[in-house]
């Protein structure tokens, strides 16, 4: 409406005043560079500033006021502790199972709800709410759920004569069991996701190949993985980044515990400045920035370059 | 076996036996731990401390509702007043700069550009590095501060928040500024009232999605927040968790309350949530 009324008016100060315009716009862009200044004060300070900084005190012996350089000590030190270098790699392990578990699950999930299938509507609600309720929440329900004694996992795996593990308790299960509370939570967004992609493919394609006489097998493989890549390439980042980063659900769970077989980079960070070693601690804030860029960025240009190739 | 609903998507009969078992899957995965936390903060606490999934024998409703609140000198509420404090303070600057960034961003070619996209993305992906933000904060004399952490929260979260704002603007015709700028109206208000009046619907995407997540972060106020009297929802369901071990009726009921809020956002805007969380999926 506004714009059909204002168009004419366009054209008509264009038209006689052009120099008047063009002198203001050069000077005074409509758009001002200063509408990034408060948003930028506020990230530079509290996100760009600690970032720099963070390389810096990590070479050092720091109690908030005053540190002290001692080089790469906090690194080699980091990685002469057993108990902090299995930090690095339970980190790595929960960021490729809950991604790997989102895509797969999230994948299966979106082409069952896409599909016609009753209470369509009420599954979809039921698999994305988790994603909006507390993380220490939903932590400490299951802390309880899978007691090994009286949880309603075990009782309930009892009943049908399987004896579970001490899912938190056992070293070789706690971490993993995190990691599936983990899917649990987040496997309603990697699903919204894929059902945002798979809708977005146009029905003549899947008409096409039933009328070449495609198998749904091979529509599944030939149609809705290929053209969900972009789709996949999004969950994929987004609970790599999510998963490397974790902290509040593990803490909520176990501390890392028991001994430390679900201590990750995040967890141990946060011991260290508890304990109030800062520089150590801030040393592990810089493994995990190098870990996330190792890992995001050669992903993120190797994912989106093959789109292109297709 | 996973292209078999590929195939009933294209038929009009329905697939009554996978719809079946689907629902009486997500009631097993999905429900029933959500039953679970609320039969188990209406129990008494003898047996809520059976961790069984049972009916309550007699409903205590009110009273763990009052027992919860009382805790601690009435801890509950003050945290929730804190977490709303938070919550308010830090989306709405989060929606007024985002939208200033986002706009600029993409309507005005130059060479900032590339620096400013940059560094929007490394806020997506480069995790925060804790003790040096503590360290800014206290020179900057808003350590274990409320304004602090809400500074700390709009840092850490403006970044999503731009990305839906500029998609969102990139739709919006160019025409209407050029309209509004011969018409003589300066940058501020050719902002303020022409264009960010037409974000509403973006807007109400941003603030409902980021308040869920401030609402829910840990993280944050546990470092930059620490303390009884200042603290969050999520630091005292924390704290009682370590308090209440043999009170698990209490424990689960200050869950449930704390579901609350996230659960009536889910009611009232679903589909604004899943719009914005599902906008970067297309394009990638």
């Amino acid at each position: 409406m506004t714009t059909t009324i204002h168009a004419p008016r366009a054209h008509h100060g264009e038209g006689t005043g052009s120099a008047a315009p063009d002198w203001r716009r050069r000077k005074k862009s409509p758009y001002p560079s200063w509408f990034y200044l408060p948003a930028a004060l506020i990230y530079g300070v509290l996100f760009l500033v600690p970032t720099f900084a963070s390389f810096y005190f990590s070479l050092t012996r720091w109690t908030i006021f005053d540190s002290h350089f001692i080089g790469f000590d906090n690194f080699v030190n980091f990685f002469r502790e057993p108990a902090l270098v299995s930090g690095l790699t339970h980190t790595l392990v929960y960021a490729v199972v809950t991604s790997g578990l989102k895509v797969v699950l999230g994948l299966l999930l979106a082409v069952l709800l896409t599909s016609q299938i009753v209470g369509r509507g009420y599954l979809r609600s039921v698999v994305f709410f988790p994603v909006l309720v507390s993380t220490i929440g939903v932590g400490l329900t299951f802390t309880v759920l899978m007691n090994p004694e009286k949880g309603l996992i075990n009782e309930s795996l009892g009943m049908i004569g399987i004896q579970g593990p001490g899912w938190l308790t056992d070293p070789d299960f706690a971490l993993l069991s995190v990691a599936l509370v983990d899917v649990w939570k987040g496997v309603g967004l990697a699903t919204l996701i894929f059902i945002a992609g798979i809708v977005s493919i146009p029905q003549e394609y899947f008409e096409a190949a039933k009328v070449d006489g495609a198998s749904d097998t091979a529509s599944f493989f030939k149609i809705v993985l290929p053209l969900a890549r972009p789709a996949t390439v999004t969950v994929v980042i987004l609970s790599l980044i999510g998963g490397l980063r974790s902290f509040d659900l593990i803490w909520a769970m176990t501390r890392g515990g028991p001994g430390f077989t679900s201590d990750v980079i995040a967890s141990v960070i946060y011991k260290q400045y508890q304990a109030g070693f800062y520089g150590l601690s801030t040393a592990g804030n810089v493994i995990l920035f190098v870990v996330v860029t190792a890992i995001i960025l050669p992903l993120y240009w190797f994912l989106s370059r093959k789109e292109v190739e297709l | 076996m996973s292209a078999v609903p590929v195939v009933a998507r294209r038929r009009p009969r329905r697939n009554y036996w996978l719809s079946a078992v689907a629902i009486l899957l997500s009631i097993v995965v999905f429900v029933i731990p959500f039953a679970f936390i609320v039969l188990t903060a209406v129990k008494d606490r003898q047996q809520a401390s059976l961790l069984d999934f049972s009916w309550p024998d007699n409903f205590q409703i009110v009273q763990n509702f009052v027992d919860v609140v009382k805790a601690r000198d009435y801890m509950l509420i003050i945290a929730f007043i804190n977490s709303t404090i938070l919550t308010v303070a830090s989306v709405a600057i989060m929606v007024v700069l985002a939208a200033m960034v986002a706009y600029v961003l993409q309507r005005r070619k130059s060479r900032w550009n590339v620096l400013v996209n940059f560094l929007v993305l490394s806020g997506l992906i480069i995790p925060p590095a804790v003790v040096p933000t503590i360290w800014v904060l206290e020179k900057l004399g808003l350590f274990r501060t409320m304004p602090g952490l809400i500074l700390v929260e709009v840092a850490f979260g403006i970044s999503f928040a731009i990305l839906l704002f500029r998609a969102f603007i990139a739709t919006i015709p160019r025409e209407l500024d050029e309209a509004a700028i011969i018409d003589g109206a300066s940058p501020l208000r050719l902002f303020f009232r022409v264009i960010f009046p037409l974000l509403r619907s973006v807007a109400i995407t941003v603030i409902v999605v980021q308040s869920v997540t401030v609402f829910n972060d840990f993280v944050n106020p546990l470092y930059f927040l620490p303390g009884d009297q200042n603290a969050t929802v999520q630091l005292t369901l924390y704290n009682f968790s370590s308090q209440f071990t043999s009170q698990y009726n209490l424990l689960f009921m200050n869950i449930l309350l704390i579901t609350i809020p996230p659960l009536v956002m889910f009611l009232f805007f679903n589909r604004r949530i899943v719009a914005g969380l599902t906008s970067g999926a297309i394009k990638g």
